[in-house]
């Protein structure tokens, strides 16, 4: 068996949007011993579809794997690995900074804005930041805040589209 | 469009799939459908465990290849179907459970599901792993379609269980019933007809191999492409093995016929299938059972693997060609194209090779001359039963000789827990496939501890007038776990012994069964010849040596080089 390294993969998969899909899915990978680094989840433009960005780690083999496992849920309308090389994959973080006075304040301000994030609330003694972007510009941000002191943070996770005029259609 | 309660139409679309029969037991939660039930001309053949209306279902659909039905009520009743299921997934079986749930609201109008309601258990988060397909039915209203969707989806494709939750209130809901042929299934589109460029590939490997082999799965049986395979090994005069699932899709006494591969696979299969240059798999998920360890498996063949679940291609082991598709139809095709390039082939030195191993396997087979010898009882047996009798097994030590002795001649005569390996499956299972297929004598090959695990059936095949015979091979051990333990932990015994009790003799009778203890061949097999005319169910108490073992075994972790032969 050769085995190959082990890399980070987005699939992109549609589903049923009805309870108990998400447990079903999540369930496999439990069951399966794949790893799930993150997943996000939400409706499309069809209402009764919902799409599943999931990022996994794994050699090529166990990735294989994970998309044949997810093709045979009954729920699972259409499982798609997306291509690194074309695709758009954003992800949005809230972080709480720890900032009691005005020279940390203006600090953290200005990074905000050299990364295109805003401060999303204020209070006596922190700053709340939103950042959007990839999951590496959410890191350096991330790495950026912590001599500041990090109280916080919620990740979305990484969701993703294939780029260009190609679509996934469900009938 | 009809006015009727969900139970009515629950009744109604069961009739529309051709239920004849249902196992189960009742409960609260689900006396609604069992209200209508009772005057619906659908048999319901009340078991005495939940376990076993799942296992005779499982039985009563391997024996027929028809879909096979069990019902429960809430929470114990569900959960105790729990193994029953798990039992059919791992070996795609098309078993349909139907549970009774909790109302979906309390008196007070509050929601009562998720509040932990007097017999509730969440059935469908725990079966979610181990079905095909389950849902929980909110509204009456939808009871037609989703039994018409679970039957379409256990039975097609890959089959597998399905499980639908019925809650009480759902039961008895009044509504509008539609029963409609339209069917919405976006995310399953099983495919059947083989890839041509896949099978031109498999063609030209066949075509071209000197010491070609097939390893053929359960799927084989399932997909009925026995006749197929018989066509297409006859004409490239290759050797057969079958997995332990497998048994019976190709008859044992063909001279193609290698018998199992695998941990007790017989030596010509275990050695030959390593000797082949193509490996043609059918219908196999390549279970560590089957293979041994992977590294040593078919180290020059190429593989060419078959298999109607794609996610079992290259799961356990790389492939040169595969085939996507169902069995019966890809073994058709490949024939066809094959006939119009080669002649039968006649006496090759691959087909010498056969002879000669399978020469060896008799000699090495031969247990000697002990008269109560689990071996010989296995092959005196073949002799008793009429060619269309099937034999259910026990897991363990009976399972496995009953796999290496009992020469199984048709597909669907030998059913046996392969994937979970549940003891206590034989009995109930029988009593399915003989609720299946009355004309059949049915006979389950048990040992002492796992006919222990479910002999209180006896009081539904005496009550049901449900016939079989049950041979227990009794060792007053865990006789497969005691051989582990033999072999491999230097005879430190541990939680094995089971004693000489019961009486099995008194515990037949004790159901109104009939009981008997034989103490030769002899004996054994006028006991047989009458159990087989008798109208009651016969356990026959055959007493064996506590230390007899399974020979060929290969070890766990090793190769199937390493087979351990006696």
């Amino acid at each position: 068996m050769i085995m190959s390294k082990e890399q980070n993969h987005i699939i992109s998969t549609i589903v049923e949007h009805k309870p108990g899909v998400l447990y079903t899915v999540s369930n496999l990978f439990r069951c399966r011993g794949f790893n799930i680094d993150s997943i996000s989840v939400g409706p499309t433009e069809q209402s009764d579809l919902a799409r599943m960005t999931i990022t996994v780690k794994g050699d090529e083999r166990t990735v294989e794997q994970v998309v044949k496992q997810l093709n045979k849920l009954i729920d699972v309308i259409k499982v798609s690995r997306l291509n690194p090389a074309s695709i758009v994959t954003r992800e949005l973080a809230l972080i709480k900074v720890r900032a009691l006075d005005t020279k940390v304040r203006s600090d953290v301000i200005n990074y905000a804005e050299i990364f295109r994030a805003r401060v999303v609330d204020v209070s006596s003694e922190s700053l709340m930041v939103e950042i959007t972007g990839t999951s590496d510009k959410i890191d350096a941000f991330l790495d950026l805040m912590k001599p500041f002191g990090v109280k916080e943070v919620a990740r979305t996770g990484i969701t993703a589209l294939s780029r260009g005029v190609k679509s996934v259609k469900i009938e | 469009m009809v006015k009727m309660s969900g139970a009515q139409a629950l009744v109604e679309a069961l009739k529309q799939q051709n239920v004849e029969v249902i196992f189960g037991i009742v409960g609260g939660a689900i006396i609604p459908v069992h209200d209508v039930l009772r005057d619906s001309g659908i048999r319901h053949i009340l078991t005495r465990h939940e376990q076993c209306a799942a296992h005779a279902a499982d039985g009563y659909a391997r024996a027929s290849g028809r879909p096979g039905v069990c019902m429960a009520t809430s929470g114990p009743g569900a959960t105790n179907l729990v193994t029953g299921i798990a039992n059919a997934y791992l070996d795609s079986s098309p078993v349909i459970s139907f549970t009774g749930q909790v109302n979906t609201f309390a008196a007070n109008s509050s929601y009562m599901i998720g509040r932990d309601a007097f017999q509730e258990a969440d059935i469908i988060g725990i079966t979610t792993p181990i079905t095909k397909y389950n849902c929980q039915v909110k509204k009456a209203s939808e009871i037609p379609k989703t039994v018409k969707l679970a039957f379409h989806l256990a039975t097609t494709g890959r089959p597998g269980p399905a499980l639908i939750d019925l809650p009480k209130n759902v039961q008895t809901e009044i509504d509008e019933m539609k029963f409609s042929d339209k069917m919405k299934v976006r995310g399953y589109k099983p495919k059947t007809e083989p890839h041509p460029i896949q099978v031109k590939k498999a063609v030209k490997l066949l075509l071209e191999a000197k010491r070609p082999i097939v390893l053929a799965g359960g799927g084989v049986i399932i997909s009925n492409a026995a006749p197929e395979l018989l066509e297409l090994a006859e004409l490239l005069m290759m050797p057969v093995a079958t997995t332990f699932m497998g048994k019976g899709c190709f008859a044992e006494n063909h001279p193609l016929s290698l018998g199992n591969v695998g941990m007790h696979g017989t030596h010509a299969a275990n050695k030959l299938i390593l000797e082949a240059d193509v490996l043609l798999a059918v219908g196999t998920r390549f279970s560590d059972r089957t293979t041994g360890t992977l590294d040593q498996f078919c180290p020059d063949a190429k593989i060419i693997h078959v298999d109607v679940d794609a996610a079992e291609i290259g799961k356990n082991v790389s492939v040169d060609v595969p085939i996507v598709a169902d069995a019966k139809e890809t073994l058709r095709v490949i024939h066809q194209l094959l006939i119009h390039q080669l002649k039968r082939r006649e006496n090759s030195a691959w087909f010498n090779r056969v002879k000669e191993l399978n020469g060896q396997f008799e000699s090495e087979m031969d247990p000697g001359d002990c008269d109560l010898k689990p071996q010989l009882l296995l092959k005196e047996l073949r002799k008793i039963l009429p060619e269309n009798s099937i034999l259910a097994t026990e897991v363990g030590q009976n399972q496995m000789w009953a796999a290496l002795y009992f020469e199984t001649h048709k597909p669907r005569t030998f059913i046996s827990s392969g994937g979970l390996g549940t003891m206590g499956f034989g009995f109930p299972a029988a009593l399915g496939a003989k609720v299946a297929c009355p004309g059949s004598a049915v006979v389950d090959i048990a040992g002492d501890g796992s006919f222990r695990m479910t002999e209180q059936e006896l009081a539904c095949s005496v009550m049901e007038k449900i016939p079989v015979t049950v041979i227990v091979l009794n060792n007053s051990v865990l006789g497969m776990v005691a051989q582990w333990q033999r072999l491999f932990y230097d005879k430190r015994y541990a939680a094995v012994e089971l004693g000489s009790i019961p009486d099995f003799v008194k515990l037949a009778e004790a159901y109104g069964a009939q009981g008997v203890r034989v103490g030769s061949l002899k004996e054994f097999s006028e006991a047989t010849k009458k159990a087989l005319k008798s109208d009651v169910t016969t356990v026959i108490d055959v007493p064996i040596h506590p230390e007899e073992n399974v020979f060929p075994m290969v070890p766990a972790g090793k190769g199937l080089n390493d087979t351990i032969l006696g």
